[in-house]
């Protein structure tokens, strides 16, 4: 008990040191917990992949496309239950590029089977099958321009000239968290004719196919096949699964998660040597005290338990503070980042982690005090008196 | 006839700088009776306050043997010589080396802390001590809101306390304007007389050495 009020004592000797500290601590756990929120918030997303889907798309790159001839050559293989295909349309609303948000021409008619993860009602449903122009929206979409049912949606393509409108005629939510309600999905046969408009060449050709298995467990053998299919063919394909494919658009920022997982830890290191040098202060300005101590008879594990404790105290409430306050940052992340992430939100072990950090922290910013000040004599420290 | 409190037998100090060697004490013997009060002088860097380092058990001796209490000291270890302080000697500083975020009350029970007494019989001894130097009234004031003569007569209490077998005083009114520094000095005459504590105080002031019944003094490392 002694113990503990003494630790208090101390830690509030200086108040705005330690507060400066505290906040210091606090700021590096909100910094540590956007940077891990954000890695989790794409992992989720790669998660949520379906391993029954499989994406075929061009041997090179999927910035090339693929004849819609395949489609028939696809669906004919064994162990495949639906394919369809996409393309990417690469527009903006109302002719502001701050207006992005990812849309999707998708046929045939059955694709939306494919993605049971979207859930629209019946009759939207159905409103949607049978008006040409007709597109589907998230309801986090719908959300951010204020949409609703019958309103006509103007989009203006990066990739395919002049202005495109729609009908919003569904809208589907996601079946958990971690799907993404931010897109728009409209009619590839609409897309297609009107492509076919802009440039003869241009129509006829898929981004990706889409493509169902049966068993996820043949996934590499359906995969197979499908590629050995066009392996003659001018326009080779590259099968993988739906996940693998997402993988590959996330890899283009490998160096900057592997940077963002570094700085997660640099930061955490350098309010490590914060704390350090505030404890080291701290130890140095007492060095008579602890003698006295000693000299009293108390022991090296008596000024463990006081260093540590200060330390840990400055540690512990630093990392609750970052705590309550990352549920902040986040909060405004998730808004002002709806467009690009489904779903931000601090998953119990990002907390965990930081709180641990936090007392690992503390624990480890200790230690040399600790160290210097049991290994002072008492006679040594005695003479830092006056 | 009794054994005596203290007793050096053929004691050497020598400190190590780097690679010089400074000897501090040399070949100090030196009993002090149970109940004595004694006064150590000598001029600055003439060992005295190394020579109570030693009685206290906060430094050792290069060579020979310091025997306090009946035991010598000298071949206790680390662990066994901090339990021995604990129980047998009480300290009084020049500048009184009170814990700043403490209390009186508190400062004065930091000793208690690793006894086995439980918190009342702690209370009735802080207050008892605190009684004795005339500070019941300051428990709850902390060093800072204390003077300069009231903050040594905490320090005085807390060494007091654990009712050692020794009071050891380095430069007790070194710090202390003149009128303090006398009320000090009357209190360790009072607890060498009332309570029949052994002291052994360190000063340079001739005033404070009259109030003891023996002087010693040390000069260059050698007794007097």
């Amino acid at each position: 008990m002694w113990v503990l009020r003494l630790i208090l004592r101390n830690t509030a000797r200086h108040k705005l040191r330690t507060l400066l500290t505290i906040l210091g601590l606090a700021l590096a756990i909100v910094a540590f917990q956007v940077i891990q929120t954000t890695l989790q918030t794409w992992n989720a997303q790669l998660e949520a992949s379906s391993p029954r889907r499989l994406i075929t798309r061009h041997a090179v790159s999927y910035t090339f496309s693929l004849p819609l001839a395949y489609y028939d050559k696809i669906s004919r293989l064994p162990g495949i239950s639906k394919v369809g295909y996409a393309n990417w349309f690469g527009g903006i609303y109302n002719n502001d590029p701050k207006n992005f948000f990812a849309q999707f021409p998708m046929g045939p008619e059955h694709i939306l089977d494919i993605y049971p993860e979207l859930i629209i009602p019946q009759e939207q449903k159905e409103q949607y099958l049978a008006d040409k122009s007709a597109c589907i929206a998230g309801q986090k979409l719908v959300d951010r321009f204020g949409w609703k049912i019958g309103d006509v949606i103007r989009l203006t393509s990066q990739i395919y000239p002049g202005q495109w409108d729609f009908v919003l005629k569904a809208i589907y939510k996601g079946r958990d968290p971690a799907v993404d309600e931010n897109g728009m999905y409209f009619h590839w046969d609409y897309f297609d004719d009107k492509v076919r408009q802009i440039s003869e060449g241009w129509a006829g050709n898929v981004g990706w196919y889409i493509v169902e298995i049966n068993d996820p467990k043949d996934a590499a053998m359906v995969s197979a096949e499908i590629d050995a299919l066009f392996k003659n063919s001018p326009q080779q394909t590259l099968t993988e699964t739906e996940k693998a494919f997402s993988a590959g658009f996330i890899a283009g920022f490998d160096t900057i998660i592997a940077g963002m997982k570094i700085i997660s830890f640099l930061i955490i290191g350098v309010i490590l040597l914060v704390l350090a040098n505030n404890m080291i202060m701290g130890a140095r300005e007492r060095v008579n005290e602890f003698a006295l101590l000693k000299t009293l008879g108390f022991r090296p594990f008596h000024i463990f338990g006081l260093l540590f404790g200060e330390s840990f105290a400055i540690a512990i409430i630093g990392g609750i503070v970052g705590v309550i306050l990352s549920y902040f940052a986040i909060s405004f992340m998730a808004i002002a980042l709806a467009a690009f992430f489904s779903s931000i939100f601090i998953a119990a072990k990002t907390i965990i982690y930081s709180i641990l950090l936090a007392m690992l922290v503390g624990l480890l910013a200790s230690l040399l005090p600790i160290y210097r000040t049991i290994k002072t004599s008492i006679v040594d420290g005695l003479r830092n008196i006056g | 006839m009794s054994e005596p409190m203290v007793k050096i037998n053929a004691v050497s100090k020598v400190y190590h700088r780097d690679s010089i060697q400074i000897p501090v004490l040399q070949n100090i013997n030196l009993t002090i009776e149970e109940g004595d009060f004694l006064a150590l002088m000598g001029p600055s860097g003439s060992g005295k306050t190394t020579l109570l380092n030693l009685i206290a058990g906060l430094d050792r001796p290069s060579a020979g043997d310091v025997i306090v209490a009946g035991e010598n000291i000298s071949s206790l270890s680390e662990g066994g010589l901090a339990e021995w302080r604990s129980r047998h000697v009480g300290f009084i500083f020049q500048f009184y080396n009170l814990i700043p975020v403490l209390t009186a009350y508190e400062n004065v029970e930091l000793p208690l802390l690793l006894t086995k007494l439980s918190k009342k019989e702690r209370h009735e001894h802080v207050e008892l001590a605190l009684k004795v130097v005339g500070l019941e009234d300051r428990m709850k004031h902390f060093p800072r809101q204390l003077s300069g003569g009231q903050e040594q007569r905490v320090a005085i209490a807390r060494a007091l306390v654990t009712d050692p077998s020794i009071i050891l005083a380095d430069e007790p009114t070194g710090d202390l304007d003149k009128i303090s520094a006398e009320e000090i000095l009357v209190l360790l005459s009072r607890l060498n007389s009332e309570f029949k504590k052994t002291i052994i105080m360190v000063t340079h002031d001739p005033r404070a050495a009259e109030r003891a019944h023996t002087r010693r003094y040390l000069d260059k490392g050698e007794l007097a």
